[in-house]
């Protein structure tokens, strides 16, 4: 046993992050460093309003008086955020000084590897794609189609030239750019991410996906995410997203704000496997985004579905703001840690409307030298009669260096609801690997076949192609855990 | 910040009257505990073991200070006040000395009551301690409780709080338990004060190895009402409970902070929380089971159980695991709910009025908690004084001859 568990060991330790290669492309990036010149150069560059760039400045400055915070159970190391350029175009060639019409085929070629198809010809995987590369986004696809049903599908930045209206009404409405620190930042130097409107009674006839590449050395990335989801439509979104390995830290502060109307539904998927840092926790992607939906319609549905297997640091807490009566979220969570990685991360259910429903299921698996948290709150407010919360939280622990912890926060302001949490925390028992081992299946499988039907109940709510990724993310994440 | 350096300012008109009654054990902390209480000050809504609870508002009445100087010494019962030789070896070793509270109490306080149980020594009748504040002025007090006990001994004791006049109170005290390689404690307390009466009670156990410790604590009626439990496991094979209930209406808040802390292999640990609010009432109850690197195979769960009856009344609940091993089985659970309305109209369809309904079906839920007291005697005699308390029959403590 111990044998084979060394061998798992020097496996891992061969294993590379799949997605760790770098693309050689001429990307413009601006000096690094952040102060009001660096907002406005960003907000020239893209060629904003002036309200937007209004927008950005009050951001900035709010940024400056406030401190980094530091409840997380986390190790953070010190960002220096003079360090990094806040611009990275990899689009942009030096000799034009307008966005290229054909895109470098280099990129394709990385969007290729990446498996994310660039080109039409993959009209039939039936999803349509918004690709995006350090601060710009190069491709989305699709576009007529939608336009076809009146659904607007493009970049954020492409959304305040051809839809400003919509943009100036929704965002920072439901995280203000007085949120939080990396709130604050994102507002103030934010690139591109995606906008997407569904209008009224429209169901979107295919999956929407925005995929994230951190490419450049020496940046971050501040991508900024908008839905708005009208009355009585459906939009399912995916969010994929990795980065190249390198031995620095690398910031990724991002923000998404949904609205969902009346009777409409969301539903937003995310893998997130950013480059995670070395067996040693060198490196890796620094990840403290801010989510948050806001059900502002009666009857209305949020759906968020998150596997999390990436990044060195992991500081996210998708949220539910329940205004609309009878409005439904639902958190699935798998947050899988390995190394040294560190992950503090769960939701956030803010009760107000009458007879507002929320389910949280959170699987949370440690190995390695890892650490991860569960953190929620569950707030019913005064006015939230009838209200309903069923939370569950469980952790495994695979390894005796990790730590596996649970902090939930139950808030009550009214006496008709009904609120109720539980968590486990344990190990693979001796019995289920023993069972497996008894009938021809190795330690290694077992594990993964095990791990695989704990996290079933959060996977089973993924998009499928989605499910079958995360299903294989997750063993590969684990590999050489065991012992 | 204000309110903190009136402390300051109380300990320095105080200091020498306090160092001329208290024993040396206890003066050597003093200006230590009261350079805490200046540094940190009370801790702020933002101090995350204390967010439930406004400390500003509940140390900001004007008291006076309350120095006991009387040394009684009881009969039989194996109680002195002022063990020097038990409070240089134990004092301020359980507790966690950096806590402002804590620090607060360990400036003022001016005497200790000890509690000592020799080795392989069972006392065997419970032991009862009745706590009856009187004063004629609002006073503000800080007790000291040291419980030793050695080597396989064994103890029950009861501490029970009333206030007999109708004054503010401020009280702050620091039990500290030290439970020996195999021994067994049963310790129990009732809050059975009023409205007026603010309380801050730290426990803080160190459990040996083999040992079994118990505690319940029980809030009936009291004003402001802080109970910080922290016990640390630190023997293999133990096992500890922590039960309690809190039935809260009018403006009274409950705030209940436990941690414990396996730190070494094999232990075992329950909890289980029961809370009613009623009217404006608050509720709070945050529960921590921390395990440490190494503490293999530790079973930990934890149960906490809410009933929210007034429109106003809220409650916070916070059940928290930190585990850094992994060869454990932890788990904790959590609700907040409102009476069940098909039992109430089962009961009423038989002819049993609301009120009465309602007050059975509390009574069956806090009652879980007082069933886990293994002495029969002590349990009826709770069951009875939750039944009052749910009567309406408050205020009044029925035990003692000074209300009569």
């Amino acid at each position: 046993m111990a044998k084979e568990s060394n061998e798992y060991v020097r496996q891992v330790a061969n294993e590379q992050y799949k997605y760790g290669f770098t693309t050689d492309v001429h990307t413009e990036i601006i000096e690094r460093g952040l102060n009001e010149d660096v907002v406005r150069l960003i907000s020239a560059k893209k060629e904003e309003p002036e309200w937007l760039l209004d927008f950005r400045l009050k951001a900035y400055r709010h940024w400056t008086t406030m401190k980094q915070p530091e409840w997380g159970h986390l190790d953070m190391p010190d960002i220096d955020y003079q360090a990094i350029s806040y611009y990275a175009d990899p689009t942009r060639r030096a000799s034009s000084d307008g966005k290229p019409k054909e895109i470098d085929p280099e990129l394709v070629k990385t969007f290729d590897k990446l498996g994310i198809p660039l080109e039409e010809r993959m009209a039939l995987s039936g999803t349509a794609v918004d690709a995006v590369m350090d601060s710009v986004s190069v491709k989305t696809t699709h576009q007529k189609l939608l336009q076809e049903k009146g659904i607007i599908f493009c970049s954020i930045s492409e959304a305040v030239k051809q839809h400003p209206d919509l943009v100036r009404q929704y965002l920072g409405s439901v995280v203000p750019y007085r949120d939080n620190y990396f709130a604050a930042l994102n507002s103030a130097v934010f690139s591109d991410g995606s906008f997407v409107y569904i209008p009224k009674n429209t169901r979107c006839p295919m999956e929407l996906s925005t995929y994230f590449r951190i490419n450049a050395r020496g940046t971050g990335q501040f991508e900024r995410t908008l839905i708005v989801c009208d009355d009585d439509s459906y939009v399912s979104y995916l969010e994929g997203c990795t980065a190249p390995m390198r031995d620095e830290n690398q910031l990724h502060a991002a923000i998404v704000e949904i609205v969902v109307m009346n009777r409409a539904e969301v539903k937003y998927s995310t893998v997130q496997n950013w480059y995670p840092g070395d067996k040693d926790g060198k490196g890796g992607v620094l990840n403290l985004v801010t989510k948050r939906g806001h059900l502002r319609g009666d009857n209305s549905k949020l759906s968020w579905t998150q596997v999390e297997t990436g990044s060195a640091i992991t500081w996210k807490y998708p949220s539910c703001v329940l205004s609309g009566n009878d409005s439904v979220a639902e958190f699935y969570s798998v947050a899988v840690t390995n190394n040294h990685q560190q992950a503090d991360t769960g939701t956030k259910m803010i009760h107000q409307g009458k007879g507002t429903r929320s389910t949280i299921i959170s699987k949370g698996i440690s190995a390695g030298k890892s650490q991860n948290s569960y953190r929620g709150l569950v707030k019913i407010g005064r006015k939230a009669d009838g209200a309903r919360n069923y939370s569950s939280c469980d952790s495994l622990l695979l390894g005796s260096h990790c730590g596996a912890h649970t902090f939930p926060y139950l808030d009550v302001q009214n006496s008709t609801a009904t609120v109720e949490h539980e968590a486990t925390t344990s190990k693979i028992s001796e019995d289920q690997l023993f069972y497996c081992n008894q009938r021809g299946i190795s330690t290694e499988e077992a594990i993964g076949l095990i791990v695989n039907g704990y996290a079933k109940d959060v996977l089973n709510k993924l998009p499928m192609e989605f499910a079958v990724e995360a299903q294989k993310l997750l063993t590969v994440s684990l590999e050489g855990s065991v012992g | 910040m204000n309110t903190s350096q009136t402390y300051l300012d109380l300990y320095a008109r105080y200091r020498d009257q306090l160092m001329s009654v208290a024993p040396d054990a206890m003066n050597a902390c003093r200006d230590e505990a009261i350079r805490t209480f200046g540094h940190k000050g009370l801790p702020t809504l933002k101090v995350e073991e204390y967010k439930y609870t406004d400390t500003e508002r509940a140390f900001g009445g004007d008291y006076h200070l309350s120095v006991a100087t009387a040394k009684v010494t009881a009969s039989d019962a194996p109680v002195v006040v002022n063990n020097d030789e038990l409070l240089t070896r134990y004092y301020g070793s359980c507790v966690d000395m950096s806590d402002p509270i804590v620090a607060l109490n360990t400036a003022f306080a001016s005497e200790c009551l000890c509690i000592h149980v020799g080795r392989n020594q069972h006392v065997e009748r419970p032991l009862e301690i009745t706590d009856v504040l009187r004063a004629q002025a609002d006073t503000m007090e800080h007790k000291r409780i040291l419980i030793v006990l050695d080597e396989c001994a064994s103890l029950t004791i009861l501490m029970h709080y009333t206030a007999a006049d109708q004054q503010h109170f401020l009280t702050t005290q620091v039990v500290e338990v030290v439970a020996g390689d195999g021994a067994h404690l049963d310790l129990y307390e009732i809050e059975e004060t009023h409205s007026l009466c603010t309380r801050f009670n730290t426990v803080a156990v160190n459990v040996g190895r083999n040992a079994t410790v118990r505690h319940n604590g029980i809030t009936l009626w009291g004003g402001i009402t802080r109970n910080t439990i922290t016990v640390s496991l630190k023997g293999e094979m133990s096992e500890v409970t922590l039960n309690g209930c809190v039935m809260a209406d009018k403006h009274q808040h409950v705030d209940t902070n436990t941690v414990i802390r396996h730190e070494v292999p094999r232990c075992t640990s329950h909890e289980l929380y029961k809370y009613v609010v009623d009217e404006q009432a608050t509720g709070a109850f945050a529960g921590k089971v921390y395990v440490a690197p190494g503490a293999q195979q530790t079973q930990s769960d934890e149960v906490n159980q809410n009933i929210c009856i007034g429109s106003e009344s809220h409650m916070y609940t916070q059940p928290m695991l930190e585990i850094y091993a992994d060869d454990v089985k932890c788990s904790h659970g959590s609700t907040v709910g409102k009476l069940d309305e098909t039992a109430l109209f089962y009961m009423r369809q038989r002819g049993i009025p609301r009120p009465k309904a309602r007050q059975l079906l509390i009574q069956a839920f806090i009652g879980q908690v007082v069933d886990y007291i293994p002495l029969q005697p002590l349990r009826e005699r709770l069951h009875i004084m939750v039944e009052r308390r749910l009567g309406g029959d408050l205020d009044t403590c029925a035990g003692c001859t000074l209300c009569k």
